[in-house]
């Protein structure tokens, strides 16, 4: 033990006291290099590249319009000329996808960023104010954790008028409640730690500790709970979508493609198969990003 | 007027319970329940106790990391517990703590650089190159080297981390520092160099601790005095080899018996109490201690002992005392 700490010394003086340590490194890069190293993540990450490339260069990338519609060429098979085949009033599958894409990424997208702000905002202000103000919100979120979220995202939906930006908002209002007891019992265990009472002992303001030690520590999962929610909520719009009740027609999403080529699974499957890999693919690129960087943000695990 | 740096008076912190859908207050834990004690400046004061005796809940409460449910403490001649926030934040640099939890205590996400240079930011003291080169001076002073700033918690061991737990309470140069079991969560072998650090920065920086601690060994070797707790109580205060020599409070005699002697032909009567400490929730009538006492009389059962001055400096609180 002492031997060890001693060579320790003795290296370190022989080549000066910092020839070991290299530059400090900040938190961003850090998170970066590990994040590399996740082979999974970055293959992940290469998914989401791509698709949303897909949806920003969708006009460039569709060979046809989303909603041109070719009844004698309905049900073709892929070819040259509709690499994914048409469907059932021959519409061209490939540029639905693609068009699909940009919403089905976007409502995942809204969805999730709904879901998260409420989540934050609920959880922090639970855990920050305490007492009767906890409870109340809490009680409130548990009634809703006790509807099947699905059914009560179908009540809604036929309820209001169904919109891209409905169906968003929708999925976004559903899925809170699980994120705010998270967040709500991150910060109160944060709260309790003792680097948070040595803050307090030196003097910080009250603003300091939430903003500096506690909801940087209460981040992390933040941001990986999001990226995993972002292809949950895909996965709940192509639910949505594939019940007829998702974005309207003619707009395609992956959900509404499918959807459509539900009746002709036998005959024509590529109606279904593409889009289907498309969801798959992504929903599953999110989960391995959040994986990534659920490992590349905790600063304790060893690189 | 007194010439103690820090005076406790009667000090008393209730925790509610709570329970219910609306949680309403059922009970209250009575975890410090009247503490009274004086620190004078430069020595050090040990409090011993067992787990959840409320040693450690009086340290807080004379940080006011909790509020105390009342009594007074009194620094300087000024009782703190009125003090506004504003007020209080300045004392801030006057009286410091080191944890217990070398691991829970440094904040994982902020390099050891900004972890004990926060102290300069908190009070505007330093900034930039300024603030570098105090972080520096105390990571010295603690035994670390100034490259280790740049570093993460996660990256050192136990006794390191404590050692950075020490440096940033040393920051502002505070009179009193709390040490609530700073030694309690790491090695044997390391204890010993902590022990000897605090001993040394107490000597090079005139400072004035509260020590708490469960190890009747640990607290022998750094104390000049000796309080011990019981239940919320404060039971016996006396001059260290006064307290371990002639131990007056049939609890303290317990206690010290049960110190292991590093000798097997060394062998001494243990007294062993019989039972576990009472719930804080319901504490026994008169001495909280009767019901484990091996002494106890009718009188322990009705009235609760005082503390008193048997000989000069050396008060119990015990009736057959």
């Amino acid at each position: 033990m002492i031997d060890i700490e001693r060579k320790k010394v003795l290296i370190r003086d022989s080549y000066g006291g910092d020839a070991l340590t290299p530059e400090p490194e900040s938190y961003g890069k850090m998170v970066w290099r590990r994040f590399r190293k996740h082979k999974l993540a970055m293959v992940g990450l290469y998914i989401l590249l791509f698709m949303y490339a897909l949806a920003i260069f969708a006009p460039l990338l569709a060979t046809q319009s989303y909603e041109a519609v070719d009844p004698p060429n309905k049900l073709k098979p892929p070819s040259m000329e509709h690499f994914m085949g048409t469907d059932h009033i021959g519409r061209d599958v490939f540029s639905r996808v693609i068009w699909g894409s940009r919403i089905s990424l976007s409502v995942g997208f809204v969805a999730a960023a709904v879901a998260v702000a409420l989540g934050v905002l609920i959880g922090s202000t639970a855990a920050y104010f305490g007492g009767r103000v906890d409870d109340m919100l809490m009680r409130f979120t548990e009634i809703i954790m006790a509807f099947p979220t699905f059914f009560l995202l179908l009540t809604i939906v036929s309820i209001v008028e169904r919109s891209i930006f409905n169906i968003m908002l929708v999925i976004g209002l559903t899925s809170w409640p699980s994120l705010a007891r998270m967040v709500r019992g991150q910060i109160l265990s944060l709260r309790e730690q003792e680097f948070t009472e040595a803050a307090r002992a030196l003097g910080a303001t009250d603003a300091r500790i939430i903003f500096r030690h506690i909801l940087p520590n209460a981040m992390a999962p933040v941001i990986v709970s999001t990226t995993m929610r972002i292809g949950g909520a895909i996965l709940s719009e192509s639910s949505l979508s594939f019940l007829g009740l998702g974005v309207p027609e003619p707009y395609p999403s992956w959900g509404s493609i499918l959807n459509a080529g539900r009746t002709y699974l036998l005959q024509a499957p590529w109606i279904t198969t593409f889009p289907g890999i498309f969801i798959f693919l992504t929903v599953l690129a999110f989960n391995y990003v959040g994986d990534g960087l659920r490992d590349a943000l905790d600063p304790r695990l060893k690189d | 007027m007194s010439d103690y740096l820090l005076e406790v008076k009667d000090l008393k912190k209730y925790f509610p319970v709570r329970g219910g859908v609306f949680s309403k207050v059922k009970n209250w834990v009575k975890a410090v329940d009247g503490v009274s004690f004086g620190i004078y400046p430069g020595e050090t004061l040990g409090l011993v106790g067992e787990s959840g005796c409320g040693k450690t809940t009086t340290g807080r409460c004379i940080l006011r990391l909790l509020e105390p449910t009342s009594g007074e403490v009194v620094f300087e001649g000024q009782n703190i517990l009125e003090y506004s926030r504003n007020e209080m934040r300045k004392l801030r640099k006057e009286m410091q703590i080191i944890f217990q939890d070398p691991y829970g205590s440094l904040n994982a996400r902020m390099t050891v650089g900004d972890i004990i240079g926060e102290a300069f930011t908190v009070h505007d003291m330093a900034r930039g190159k300024e603030r570098a080169e105090k972080v520096k001076e105390l990571l010295e002073v603690v035994g670390l080297d100034p490259y280790h700033a740049r570093r993460y918690p996660h990256e050192f061991s136990g006794g390191q981390r404590q050692r950075i737990g020490i440096a940033r309470a040393l920051a502002l140069k505070p009179k009193l520092i709390v040490c609530d079991e700073p030694v309690s969560a790491l090695d044997v072998s390391i204890q010993s160099q902590i022990l000897n650090l605090l001993k040394d920065l107490q000597e090079d920086f005139g400072l004035t601790y509260l020590f708490i601690a469960h190890n009747l060994s640990v607290v022998q070797h750094i104390s000049d005095r000796v309080g011990v707790m019981y239940l919320g109580h404060l039971v016996e205060l006396a001059p260290r080899d006064q307290l371990y020599s002639s131990p007056k409070h049939p609890y303290t005699v317990a206690l010290l018996s049960a110190i292991p002697i590093p000798d097997p032909d060394m062998r001494k009567a243990r007294i062993l109490l019989e039972g576990d400490v009472p719930s804080p929730l319901n504490p026994p009538s008169g001495c909280t201690f009767h019901t484990r006492c091996p002494k106890a009389v009718a009188e322990c059962r009705e009235s609760r002992p005082e503390l008193r001055e048997l000989s000069p400096g050396h008060f119990v609180a015990c009736h057959l005392a």
